[in-house]
């Protein structure tokens, strides 16, 4: 088969569903139940922050959990 | 040690300019190299004089700020620069007398209007994305910019590409590909440049001290990202001697004014769309100080947005040899694009939910709201366009110079300001802005500025495509060419007129950040430095 004609039917159609998919995903991802605490939390980080960085010591993704 | 390699890969730098400079078969390429072999040499020499002296070893641990103060000077200085070259040859093409005879081959429409798209799109816009992506990487990932000076080399050696660009414009030195004018070594340079910025962003995140990358590092990530795959690929080209600036597309026909027009679609889609998206994910929040309406919805508008504009670029090869398939495609997708768009002018126009009274106060925020409503006008326009049988009508009109110009000067040019008024009192430290008066003066010029603007162009364009298509009862067309140039002239002067205001209120702005650095009372608390520990 042609390199043309493989990449195309590829495209057209494994590639097409796994982007749909994925989009679905992020759909479903978004409206997850329980995500509300974890949006809100990310809608404020640019208060979290303004003058200086935050110390080093208080590593968050070990921290908060 | 490290001076000496920085030694000699200088010394060796301005030696092959100056010889590329001897050799160079035309004058841009002759310039360039002169340009490049005396910045080479100057930092030769300062690399000379300074060498094996003590440095302080101090480890910084604020944030970089430096870098995006030169930032804010260089947008503010691009814009004044890209807005009088855009309303200069808006008198032009006005009163074509301004094509000075002295000045044929330089300073004439054809070789000013890729100098001032580049000035305003990649200079003003490109400066104002990057001082504003390393000063919110920064804040929203609460750490110092990665990779220490490559952040100073990200800022020159864009500018330097700036500096390239539009002194290749004017000796002739271009690719004739629009909104990538830029000869094959330019583009060299600043895919190197951009690799390092995306380094500097991404390591920046990477090394976070917030659990969650705040959505408009998303959208300025994308920007980079994106940028970098469009810029390589529309650039393929083979330079026909090494020593001069022609070359030779790898693409022909038909494919290489699709991959021209995939990529000048995207430069609008992520260049102009998701850069100053992530702009506005930030600022519309801190100037209004409250976080984002809708968190979920910017996640869903967002990947909405990457999918679809990608697909766009085919709109603009309606009725061409391109296959009627492929230009559908890009109609349905640049419709669906409505909706992500106006996801995003929501989510921006609703973060004022409950804050509208400071419309009233906040010249600043009143700025951004109207280039949000820009946003949202000109993503409505721009599918409608994008329809077949509207196109027939629009296209190779003044509508498409009307409505780039809404998106261009209401959108990215109106957020930007705001931006620039955010930041100027926090990046120097002043308690507030010079003066909130000449905000609303500037924001009046530019509002009226950009209304005469685009109603000029729309009437000039939808009268130029009707007098095109005009056929009389033979079926003879009824208009020649210049008849339609004729009718447009009263169009060509309103629409120079609002380039004058718009410039002139960019004018103001840049005397009321120079008079908040100079005369603003600075900030009552402790300067910023890391608490003792």
């Amino acid at each position: 088969m042609e390199l043309y004609t493989l990449l195309r039917a590829f495209a057209d159609s494994w590639m097409l569903l796994f982007l749909f998919l994925f989009f679905l995903g992020v759909i479903v991802w978004a409206f997850r139940p329980g995500s509300r605490q974890a949006h809100a939390e990310s809608a404020n980080i640019p208060f979290n922050h303004d003058d200086k960085p935050a110390p080093a010591e208080a590593d968050p993704k070990e921290a908060r959990r | 040690m490290w001076d000496y390699v920085k030694m000699i890969a200088l010394g060796l730098i301005t030696v092959l300019a100056a010889i590329a400079a001897s050799y160079a078969r035309d004058l841009a390429y002759q310039v360039h190299a002169v340009i490049i072999m005396l910045i080479a040499g100057g930092m030769f020499l300062w690399t000379v004089r300074n060498a094996d002296e003590p440095r302080s070893m101090a480890v910084e641990t604020g944030y970089m700020d430096g870098v995006i103060r030169a930032g804010v000077i260089a947008t503010a200085f691009w814009g004044v620069v890209g807005f009088l070259a855009g309303t200069f040859i808006a008198f032009q093409l006005a009163y074509p007398v301004l094509n000075f005879e002295w000045a044929q081959g330089y300073a004439n429409f054809g070789r000013l209007r890729p100098l001032h798209t580049s000035a305003v799109i990649f200079a003003f816009g490109g400066n104002a994305l990057i001082m504003s992506s390393f000063y919110i990487v920064q804040r929203t990932s609460a750490t110092r910019l990665w990779g220490g000076n490559l952040a100073w080399f990200v800022f020159w050696g864009y500018n330097l590409f700036i500096v390239l660009a539009a002194t290749g414009y004017l000796l002739g030195g271009t690719q004739s590909k629009e909104y990538a004018e830029p000869e094959w070594y330019v583009d060299l340079w600043l895919t190197i440049v951009w690799v390092a910025f995306l380094a500097v962003f991404l390591g920046t995140i990477i090394k976070r001290r917030e659990k969650h990358i705040y959505v408009a590092n998303w959208f300025l990530l994308s920007f980079i990202v994106t940028v970098a795959m469009l810029h390589v690929v529309n650039n393929l080209a083979i330079p026909v001697s090494i020593f001069g600036s022609r070359s030779v597309g790898v693409f022909a026909g038909v494919q290489d004014a699709m991959v021209q027009w995939w990529y000048g679609h995207n430069a609008v889609g992520f260049f102009l769309t998701a850069g100053f998206l992530g702009m506005m994910y930030y600022f519309v929040p801190k100037q209004a100080e409250r976080p984002v309406f809708s968190y979920k919805l910017s996640i869903i508008h967002f990947w909405a947005l990457i999918f679809l504009y990608i697909w766009a670029g085919p709109h603009h090869l309606h009725y061409t040899a391109l296959p009627d398939w492929a230009s559908t495609l890009g109609m349905v997708f640049s419709i669906i694009l409505w909706m992500p768009s106006w996801g995003g002018m929501i989510n921006g126009l609703m973060t004022l939910s409950g804050a509208w009274d400071k419309l009233r106060t906040d010249p600043i925020i009143r700025m951004m709201v109207v280039s949000i409503g820009f946003y949202g006008m000109s993503t409505f326009e721009g599918p409608m366009m994008s329809i077949r049988a509207v196109n027939s009508l629009s296209h190779y009109t003044d509508w498409t110079i009307g409505h780039v110009h809404s998106g261009a000067l209401g959108w990215n040019g109106m957020i930007t300001f705001g931006a620039l008024y955010f930041l100027v009192p926090r990046l120097w430290n002043r308690e507030r802005l010079y003066s909130l008066a000449m905000v609303s003066w500037h924001f009046w010029l530019a509002t009226i500025g950009i209304v005469l603007y685009a109603s000029a162009m729309w009437v000039s364009g939808i009268m130029e495509g009707l007098m095109w298509r005009e056929v009389d009862a033979n079926g003879f067309l009824v208009n020649a060419f210049a008849d339609t140039v004729a009718a447009k002239y009263p169009m060509y002067v309103v629409r120079g007129l609002g380039g004058v205001l718009y410039l002139a209120g960019s004018i103001i702005m840049c005397y009321n950040l120079w008079m908040t650095v100079r005369a603003a009372p600075a900030k009552a608390t402790a300067p910023l430095a890391a608490p003792a520990e």
